[in-house]
């Protein structure tokens, strides 16, 4: 009877996935434990956290992918009117227009859009995949501009990008000429200095720091410092957990958040942080091997845009916090302290697991 | 049309397939960058990263040294130290300063004078994050602050050792302050590679013995190793055994003086309003018995910073205070330099002892007529009597017949116009007359020519003569120690407080002046005369030992040919200078010392009773005036208005034995 249940319960979730999942989780909570020694709660909200996203992803893996294909343009309009009102009437926290008052909750649009602009545009190549020419490719792009714009107008460079990367993995993927990405690529560079001159002038400041850090030792280059001193201080073996000292006499800002994985590799240490490279990397190869076995277009292109921009979160945040990227805010996927990024995360896992279910249903 | 489809979805999906591929390649090649990036972080570079961890936890806590005591010669306590709190200010976690000021004050005593204290500490100190708004915390207010503690963050009781100055104005020149390091003084601290030293030391001499014993008095700073979050805060931890012993400090070095206190003290009072200096020397070892400037200042103010208010009284005061007369008052010793003129005379051959003068009340030279103080001059002239009574005339003719080579050769023996070598800084040079000294004073060709006229005033001590009074005693404890020289000093010996070892400042004679004991009898046998039959005779009346003088005068404004000099017609501070030389006993001196007066007219009426209240309480132990019970005199403000101080004479506190001394007394000195 419980067995039964059990197998009722488990039917449509993807064993190997989850199971991966499951281990970052573990070492994600252990890492936060030390991180957050001085707020313990933090622990507790962020397993009740993890307890409401994996009932979340439960509940979208049951959804078949053609009801998600079905509600994708609603979604993405309903979000889009969301970062409108946002931009009118945002609440302003620590300089930024990020959140929407709802009445009952606030709500972060900008995180809603990771996961509805790879359904749209997944959704927009689908209906189009007899015909893909040039004007399909310019109407993805600017779905995928008019949203990053206002994002990164919030601003929020870092949601922006892995909004534009979600993107961008979709009409990547949809078979853009590569004579177009090289065109792109070469337009991208050349337009750099326009960009420059666009930015904020603390992401600008962000981006000479990573160049340069002690430039500016305790203002914008303090974060990349002590991330970095963490990082190479915990050697091959670590400092062991709750061991270490950058952690626990402050020194990393935004431990708990941003840069957990200076804490996780202080006390870990070079072994520490290559498991979680392979626990990343085999969570990535599972997604882009459900994508190659994906029964239509639209679950092909959204698989791997989720996998992708998965791949993206990790690189990005691991690359900032050792010194390589600049300072941009993503979080750790499934290890970052915060709501908000594990209930978009736990949503495209579950997308992924509807995907690996269903692709027998619809390949008959 | 069907085969087409399947066939184009089938190219489509290896397409697609072929993209992932690439993909995956892609997220490969990142994570190998990452485990790149982790490596050489991690292993590579990982001892660089742990020392930098190591740097980031560990601080390095200063333990400052007791700075060391100073002492006058019989062990009475001149700069102590003594703990107490204050009430510090960390602006880095302050976020409305003046608001928290606010606040504090409703607890806390802070007036107006301290915030304006506080404010320019500030602007002195730009990179202190830690300053002190109020020192001498008492216990209520170290509980009350205590018990609010929560209320202010970045406000902190810190317990330190003050530095006293027990005595107040008393040898204040002498003993100098230390005051906050500035930046100034950083410079000169790194420097001297004394960074490391100083680090935890607020406080550094700043004048006086204070600043140039520095070295010796500061001690050796100790350090402890502690663990400390990113906030500074010190953990009490684990790691604590793991850390470098501490190593405890070494406290300063006490100084131990010359100088007789007590005997600065009855200077002191013998000078009363008065403005002037004294040093007094032992002409056997160059030891400073008294180095009195009048008016002083009460160091203590200095110590954390001196409000702007007292500052502005000290600094504007007509008076004065501040500065060192002893040390850089610069004067023309007037007829003081007579004995010197004629031991030159003596020595050169120039005149024998008996060789006699007609003084006619003037000398003649060219077109100018030199006039002797004296109307009518003093008739025949020996050189006893030239002292005695102290003739000009017979100085205008000496001069003219030494000339200016021989006078600056012979007197600069003496030290006149070079540095003495006092174990203070800041030491003025004065001038000694010579042609090369005009040549190298002025630079246009018709000024640098020396004209025989001017040899004639110097003769008398006046001209270009200008020294300083501390040169004037070593000049006369030279004399009284028959040319055999000294360089002042004011430390004794310098003491270890830990292991009692004592590191003198032994007296050696710094050179020996070739004089003739013949010689030098004649012209102390005139000073003793001029204490006892001559110009000083009134204040050393019933003198209880044999003492030799020399009364000055030294012009402050130089009168024209006609005009005569009156006391009561001129300015005060415009009235000449009164100076003294004296030495005794006669025989076997045992203290010399040059009084000098400011603006108090004739050396024999205001000066000599000066000297003898000293040399009476040095010699004979005799407390001169009311004896001074309390070790803290009140603190003198110089706040009162600037005007001419009391005519000499008229105020209650005048020596009692310097009433007006007869004409013929005063007339020449």
């Amino acid at each position: 009877m419980i067995r039964r249940l059990l197998e009722r319960l488990t039917a449509k979730i993807d064993g190997p996935l989850f199971a991966l999942v499951a281990c970052v989780l573990a070492l994600g909570l252990a890492t936060l434990y030390s991180a957050a020694y001085q707020a313990p709660g933090r622990v507790g909200a962020q397993a009740l956290n993890v307890l409401l996203a994996l009932v979340l992803m439960w509940v979208a893996a049951q959804i078949p992918p053609q009801v998600f294909m079905r509600y994708a343009l609603p979604a993405f309009v309903l979000v889009l009117v969301m970062l409108a009102g946002v931009a009118l009437f945002g609440d302003v926290r620590n300089g930024a227009r990020r959140w929407l008052p709802l009445g009952f909750a606030s709500v972060q649009p900008s995180e809603l859009m990771k996961v509805a602009m790879p359904l749209m545009l997944a959704r927009y190549f689908h209906r189009h995949e007899a015909a893909l020419r040039l004007r399909e490719y310019v109407v993805a792009f600017a779905l995928l501009a008019v949203p990053t714009a206002m994002i990164a107008r919030q601003p929020d460079l870092g949601t922006a990008l892995l909004v534009a990367a979600a993107g961008f993995y979709v009409i990547f993927l949809a078979g853009l000429s590569w004579k177009v990405i090289a065109g792109g690529s070469a337009v991208v560079l050349a337009s750099l200095p326009v960009l420059w001159g666009v930015l904020h002038d603390y992401q600008r400041r962000r981006f000479l720091t990573l160049i340069d850090p002690s430039s500016d030792p305790l203002g914008a280059g303090y974060h990349i410092i002590q991330s970095t001193i963490a990082v190479g201080s915990g050697g091959i073996t670590g400092k062991g957990w709750l061991g270490g000292t950058q952690t626990h006499l402050e020194f990393i800002p935004e431990r708990a958040t941003d840069f957990i994985f200076a804490v996780y590799s202080e006390e870990f240490g070079l072994i520490g942080a290559s498991l979680l490279l392979v626990l990343y990397l085999a969570l990535i190869m599972r997604g882009l091997m459900i994508a190659a076995n994906a029964p239509t277009f639209f679950t092909r292109l959204l698989a791997g845009s989720i996998t992708l921009t998965f791949f993206t979160y990790a690189v990005v945040n691991m690359g900032m916090v050792s010194g390589l990227l600049p300072v941009v805010g993503v979080p750790l996927p499934l290890i970052s302290y915060g709501g908000t990024s594990l209930v978009t995360l736990f949503l495209s896992i579950g997308i992924l697991m509807s995907i690996q279910h269903h692709r027998a249903l619809v390949q008959t | 049309m069907r085969l087409a489809e399947i066939r184009d979805t089938k190219r489509d999906l290896y397409y697609f397939q072929l993209r992932l591929g690439v993909a995956g390649v892609v997220v490969l090649a990142a994570f190998t960058v990452l485990f790149g990036r982790f490596f050489y972080l991690q292993v590579i570079q990982h001892q660089y990263y742990d020392t930098k961890a190591e740097d980031n936890r560990i601080s390095i806590v200063p333990n400052p040294p007791n700075r060391g005591l100073i002492l006058d010669r019989n062990g009475v306590v001149l700069a102590r130290n003594y703990s107490a709190y204050t009430l510090e200010l960390t602006f880095s976690k302050i976020a409305d300063l003046e608001r928290t000021i606010d606040q504090l004050a409703a607890i806390v005593d802070i007036q107006p004078k301290d915030r304006r204290r506080f404010q320019r500490l500030r602007d002195e100190s730009k990179g202190r994050d830690t300053l002190p708004i109020r020192n001498r915390l008492t216990d209520e207010e170290v509980a009350k602050v205590a018990v609010n503690r929560y209320r202010f963050p970045g406000v902190d009781i810190k317990g330190r050792l003050f530095r006293q100055y027990p005595l107040g104005e008393v040898a204040s020149h002498v003993v100098g302050y230390i005051s906050r390091i500035d930046d100034r003084d950083l410079e000169r601290i790194e420097e001297s590679d004394q960074s490391g030293n100083y680090k935890g030391t607020d406080h550094i001499g700043k004048t006086g013995l204070e600043q140039r014993y520095e070295s010796a008095l500061h001690g050796t700073t100790g350090f402890e190793q502690v663990e400390t979050d990113a906030g500074g805060r010190i953990m009490p931890g684990k790691n604590v055994q793991k850390l470098a012993p501490r190593t405890p400090p070494v406290p300063g070095n006490n100084l131990a003086l010359t100088l007789d206190i007590r005997l600065q003290e009855a200077a002191d009072r013998a000078f009363g309003e008065n403005r002037g200096a004294l040093v007094a020397i032992e002409p056997a070892t160059g030891g400073v018995l008294a180095f009195v400037s009048k008016p002083g200042y009460d160091p203590n103010l200095f110590i954390d910073g001196i409000d702007p208010a007292s500052w502005d009284a000290l600094n504007n005061s007509p008076d004065k205070p501040l500065n060192d007369r002893a040390l850089t008052g610069l004067y023309p010793p007037g007829s003081t330099f007579k004995p010197y003129m004629a031991l030159a005379a003596l020595e050169l051959g120039t005149r024998t002892p008996s060789q006699t003068i007609f003084d006619p009340g003037y000398f003649v030279f060219g077109n100018n007529r030199f006039r002797d103080a004296t109307a009518g001059g003093h008739g025949v002239v020996d050189m006893y009597k030239s002292i005695v009574v102290s003739c000009d005339t017979y100085y205008y003719m000496l001069a003219n017949d030494l000339g200016i080579d021989n006078i600056a050769r012979f007197i600069g023996q003496f030290g006149f116009g070079s540095r003495t070598g006092i174990d203070i800084e800041g030491e003025f040079v004065g001038v000694l007359p010579s042609p090369e000294w005009k040549v190298k004073r002025f630079k246009n060709p018709a000024q640098q020519r020396w004209f025989p006229g001017e040899t004639i005033s110097v003769g008398i001590g006046q001209g270009y003569n200008s020294y300083t009074p501390l040169q004037l005693a070593q000049a006369v404890a030279t004399l009284a120690n028959d040319g055999v020289m000294f360089r002042p000093h004011l430390v004794d010996y310098i003491e270890n407080p830990i292991t009692g070892e004592r590191t003198h400042v032994e007296p050696e004679a710094s050179k020996t002046i070739a004089l003739k004991a013949r010689n030098l009898e004649v012209v102390k046998r005139a000073m003793v005369g001029v204490n006892k039959e001559g110009t000083a005779a009134r204040a050393f009346a019933g003198a209880g030992y044999v003492s030799a003088g020399k009364t000055g005068t030294a012009q402050v404004v130089a009168l024209s040919k006609n005009e005569k000099y009156s006391e009561a017609t001129v300015a005060e501070h415009l009235r000449d200078h009164a100076l003294f030389i004296a030495f005794a006993p006669a025989e076997n001196p045992r203290i010399a010392l040059a009084v000098l007066v400011e603006n108090a007219g004739f050396g024999a009426r205001s000066a000599a009773p000066v000297a003898r209240k000293v040399l009476d309480y040095y010699l004979l132990g005799k407390r001169v005036d009311k004896p001074v019970e309390t070790a803290h005199p009140p603190a003198r403000r110089t706040d009162k208005p600037a005007g001419p101080a009391p005519a000499l004479g008229e105020p209650a506190d005048a020596p009692a034995e310097a009433a007006p001394a007869p004409k013929e007394d005063e007339a020449n000195d």
